[in-house]
């Protein structure tokens, strides 16, 4: 945008502009007469600021978890929301209630998993209606059925096998594969939620993704019913995200009060017992209460908060494993 | 007054020719019948038959004529050609006699309140077998016999009045009576010698023979004469027989050279299926599955072009999983995708292609197959090509202003396949989880979200009401949680036991709700936030090396991602879990919560030891 050429040297030497600073605060009757800009071949198609239209505020849909919805009023359709924050901060929490209060108001979403990181069971006790899931896993792990290997040959990690072993047909990695997975998605329309999960991309990877793309990806949903949202580990939308909220974990000695209790009566207690027990605790229900700190920190919706604006949500245990 | 309309089609075989390859038909075309090298004109269009190719010529005899077309008959095309012309006809009258390949008689008694009058009517037909690639002669008369006749004897649209029969067809020369499929002797001899008698009774025309004396006629004819004098004067009545046509919509293209690349392949691909769609489109049907036979030819290294030799080695050493080999091919599981792929023979190549929905839009149908067939080539040169659909009745979708945005089904299909090419067939779709409780329990199913329900009126009711005296949330948790239970599989019973004690809270809040508003409103305050603790699944697991210390993991190290590394913070497990090991595939795991301070934070992950190899994995993190 910068080195856009707005004026050539000629209207450089003598700026309108400059000798008209007061054509955006005159009232209409005062505008200059168009000739002055027809006058100028480089703003002849430039639209007055006055005549700029007002966009209309976006419609608001609830992000499923009440605190965050008071925090930034929902998610704004047509637009990108992004959310990030390191691991183990409670995004793929968000994620996830967001993903539930989409289905459930029987909207077809989307989610582009970048480094197949879903867990379906997660999804299944946060509320997801899978019949209106499209999921689409972008990851490396070639894999032809839902059961996992039982001994897998090597320790692999999403982003650790080479691209020529994964990918001998199509040599791209997976980011790549999901922005244009996701350029379809938004381009095909008609769906209410667009997830994107960088959550496991590492950060000098995904601030690769130009700018161009967020940019398209806007454009994209602007003007429709579709929310896209995004997970990265830090922000890499720039100014294209209209929200922008960062998760963390709440420090250890605030966050986990309950979880210290519980660990200790745990402690007391010999392992052996957990497994004697006719009803054993549910995975991870030690997990419970764990306190996410969201802040937003960009909002194109409202003005900028002039101090951090935060809000704790709590979670519970996933009672499935 | 009973309406009668015959759908004549002449040339019938130089027809089916056209309707496959239209770009032949502003050049003459001959039709060659029988084997090489006696082979011998069957049919001619009319450019042919003024460039001076009469019939029973033979191969050599044709071949000197400049700019003239030979194909061979095509008994498939044929029957392609004479379903399509069932379709045009059933498409206005379910009473359809089929009077042969190339003629057919409907009737038109109580269209004319739907259609129009019957001139109208007669146009509708003649552009409607158009649409269907066919050229025909229509005419419309009182009786059948009177329709065949006029149809086989004018060109483009006829109309009889009633009662003038006799002398519209009085011109029409007494050949007409006997030709074709009005043969009412059961040997050719006799129509000739039926021929020869008129002919040296100086009878030349059909008002000729109408005029000759009935008496004198039966004396020499017998009843044969009475009949065709009956049929002259247009005034024979009989009794339609009517078809009922099978519901098959199928298309085949006998190439006369194999073809070896795709994009020619998608250019007869579409013909086929702009004709399937419009033959569906006459029925008022649509389909919902396509299935594509591709013969291809064997032994082509040898016959084939160098050219095309050096195209067919150079597709065979692709890697195998980009050309689908025929001799292996990649099974797949018809109900984990809509596409699946079979072999009855070496020189067979199947694709079926299932939609969700049924569709009849011939470029989406395309681009589905364009896109299968790029992920499957047929891997060999391909010499016939044989499209099938399945009929199925259209959608009726109802759309309301209220409902939640869902995505087009052809736009949805459309992108879904391009998805797959880019990310593989199995790593789109939707999700099943199975009944079991091995880790990672799903599957992948082929995406097809459900129509958005609309609002019911009882439903309406009850949630206004339920709105008024403050349980919302209540029922909207009681739902929630009875869905859950509808999708989770049924494990064992502790956990149905945990989702009777979840939902039992939810159930009794909405019944107390209905009975004391304000302590429902005060249960809704106080209810827990839905946010679930979610965990992120690395796939596949990593594995890591673990120090214990008191029977509990006190130290993790990995080396492949560095941050996973350092000392647990504390460890909480384990949960055992095994299971199918009664089959090859059986498996048993204890599982553990651990906190590792790493340089960000504190991250939590999960932590699982194989029992049956004794390995430590990270299997996610919570997050």
């Amino acid at each position: 945008m910068s080195c856009f050429p707005l004026f050539s040297n000629a209207d450089v030497r003598r700026p309108v502009v400059a000798t008209q600073p007061a054509c955006w605060n005159i009232g209409v009757e005062t505008l200059p007469k168009p000739s002055r800009f027809s006058a100028i071949p480089k703003l002849a198609g430039v639209t007055p600021a006055s005549r700029l239209e007002v966009r209309a505020a976006p419609e608001m849909v609830s992000s499923g978890i009440r605190q965050m919805d008071a925090l930034t009023g929902g998610l704004p359709r047509g637009c990108l929301t992004e959310i990030c924050g390191p691991a183990s901060s409670g995004r793929t929490s968000v994620l996830l209630a967001a993903l539930a209060a989409a289905t459930q108001r029987q909207e077809v979403c989307a989610l582009v998993d970048v480094s197949d990181a879903f867990h379906p069971l997660s999804a299944a006790a946060a509320g997801v209606n899978f019949e209106r899931l499209l999921w689409v896993r972008c990851g490396v792990h070639k894999q032809t059925s839902g059961l996992p290997q039982r001994h897998p040959s090597t320790a692999l990690r999403a982003n650790s096998v080479t691209e020529k072993d994964k990918y001998p047909k199509q040599m791209e990695g997976p980011v790549e594969r999901a922005l244009r997975v996701t350029d379809l998605l938004l381009q095909s329309g008609g769906f209410g939620l667009v997830m994107i999960d960088l959550g496991d991309v590492p950060l000098k990877i995904a601030r690769r993704i130009p700018l161009a793309s967020w940019f398209r990806f806007q454009r994209a949903v602007e003007r429709t019913p579709t929310v896209l949202f995004v997970v990265t580990q830090a922000p890499c939308a720039q100014t294209c995200a209209a929200l922008l909220l960062k998760v963390q974990k709440q420090s250890s000695a605030v966050g986990y009060p309950s979880l210290a209790k519980k660990l200790s009566a745990d402690s007391s207690q010999p392992s052996e017992k957990n497994l004697s027990r006719k009803i054993s605790p549910s995975h991870a229900q030690l997990l419970d209460e764990l306190h996410i700190e969201g802040e937003l920190l960009r909002s194109r919706l409202e003005r900028k908060p002039v101090r951090s604006v935060t809000a704790v949500f709590t979670t519970k245990a996933m009672r499935i494993s | 007054m009973p309406a009668f309309a015959c759908i004549f089609v002449p040339d019938f075989s130089v027809e089916a020719w056209l309707r496959a390859e239209p770009e032949l038909r502003s050049q003459p075309l001959a039709v060659l019948e029988g084997k090489a090298p006696l082979q011998k004109v069957f049919a001619v269009n009319e450019k042919a038959r003024r460039a001076g190719v009469t019939l029973e010529m033979t191969k050599p005899q044709v071949e000197a004529c400049p700019g003239l077309a030979l194909r061979n008959r095509s008994r498939l095309q044929e029957a392609a050609a004479h379903s399509a012309l069932l379709d045009c006809a059933q498409s206005f009258s379910p009473r359809v006699e089929d009077a042969g390949c190339d003629t057919l008689v409907l009737d038109l008694a109580g269209l004319e309140p739907l259609f129009g009058p019957l001139p109208k009517i007669a146009r509708a037909l003649a552009r409607r077998a158009s649409d269907l690639g066919l050229k025909a002669d229509i005419a419309v008369a009182s009786n059948p016999d009177a329709a065949m006749l006029a149809a086989r004897g004018f060109s483009g649209v006829t109309v009889i009045a009633g009662g003038k029969e006799a002398e519209q067809l009085g011109s029409l020369p007494v050949e007409v009576l006997l030709g074709g499929s009005f043969q009412i002797c059961r040997d050719g001899p006799e129509a000739a010698q039926l021929l020869e008698t008129f002919r040296r009774w100086g009878i030349r025309n059909l008002r000729d023979l109408a005029a000759l004396p009935d008496v004198e006629l039966s004396e020499r004819l017998g009843q044969t004469g009475i009949y065709l004098q009956k049929r002259a004067r247009g005034a024979t009545s009989r009794t339609l027989v009517p078809v009922e046509p099978p519901l098959i919509f199928e298309e085949v293209i006998e190439l006369e050279y194999p073809l070896v690349l795709l994009e020619p392949l998608a250019f007869l691909l579409g013909r086929l299926l702009e004709q399937i769609c419009d033959r569906l489109g006459a029925r008022a049907l649509a389909t919902q599955e396509l299935r594509l036979e591709l013969e291809l030819q064997n032994g082509y290294e040898q016959d084939c072009h160098p050219e095309q030799a050096r195209s067919v080695r150079a597709a065979k050493s692709l890697p195998r999983a980009c050309r689908g080999d025929l001799g292996e091919p990649p099974h797949r599981d018809p109900a984990s995708s809509g596409i699946a792929i079979s072999a009855r023979r070496a020189s067979l190549f199947h694709r079926t292609l299932r939609l969700p929905v049924p569709l009849l839009d011939p470029k989406t149908f395309l681009k589905l197959l364009q896109l299968d067939l790029r992920a499957h080539p047929p891997g060999a040169p391909i010499v016939k090509i044989h499209l099938a659909a399945e009929p199925a009745q259209p959608r009726a979708a109802q759309n309301g202003l209220f409902l939640p945005p869902s995505p087009e089904s052809e736009k949805l299909e459309l992108t879904l396949a391009r998805i797959a090419g880019i990310v593989g067939e199995e790593k789109v779709g939707s999700l099943e989880l199975l009944d079991t409780h091995r880790p990672e329990g799903f599957r992948m199913q082929r995406f097809a979200p459900s129509e958005p329900q609309g609002r019911r009126g009882g439903e309406k009711d009850l949630r206004t009401e339920s709105s008024r005296i403050g349980i919302r949330s209540g029922n909207s948790r009681t739902k929630e949680v009875s869905g859950r239970l509808k999708s989770y599989p049924s494990q064992n019973a502790v956990k149905s036991e945990f989702f009777r004690s979840l939902l039992k809270p939810c159930l009794q809040s909405t019944v107390c709700a209905e009975l004391n508003p304000c302590s429902s409103q005060k249960q809704n305050d106080e209810s827990p936030d839905d946010l679930v603790i979610a965990l992120r699944i690395f796939r596949p697991p990593v594995s890591v090396t673990i120090t214990m210390r008191d029977g509990k993991p006190a130290g993790i190290t990995c080396p492949k991602p560095k941050e996973i590394h350092g000392e647990i913070l504390w460890a909480v497990g384990p949960w055992r879990s095994s299971g199918d090991w009664w089959e090859q595939e059986g498996w048993a795991r204890d599982e553990w919560d651990i906190a590792v301070q790493e340089e960000i934070g504190i991250a939590l992950y999960r932590l699982v030891r194989d029992l049956l190899s004794g390995r430590w994995l990270v299997e996610g993190t919570y997050d």
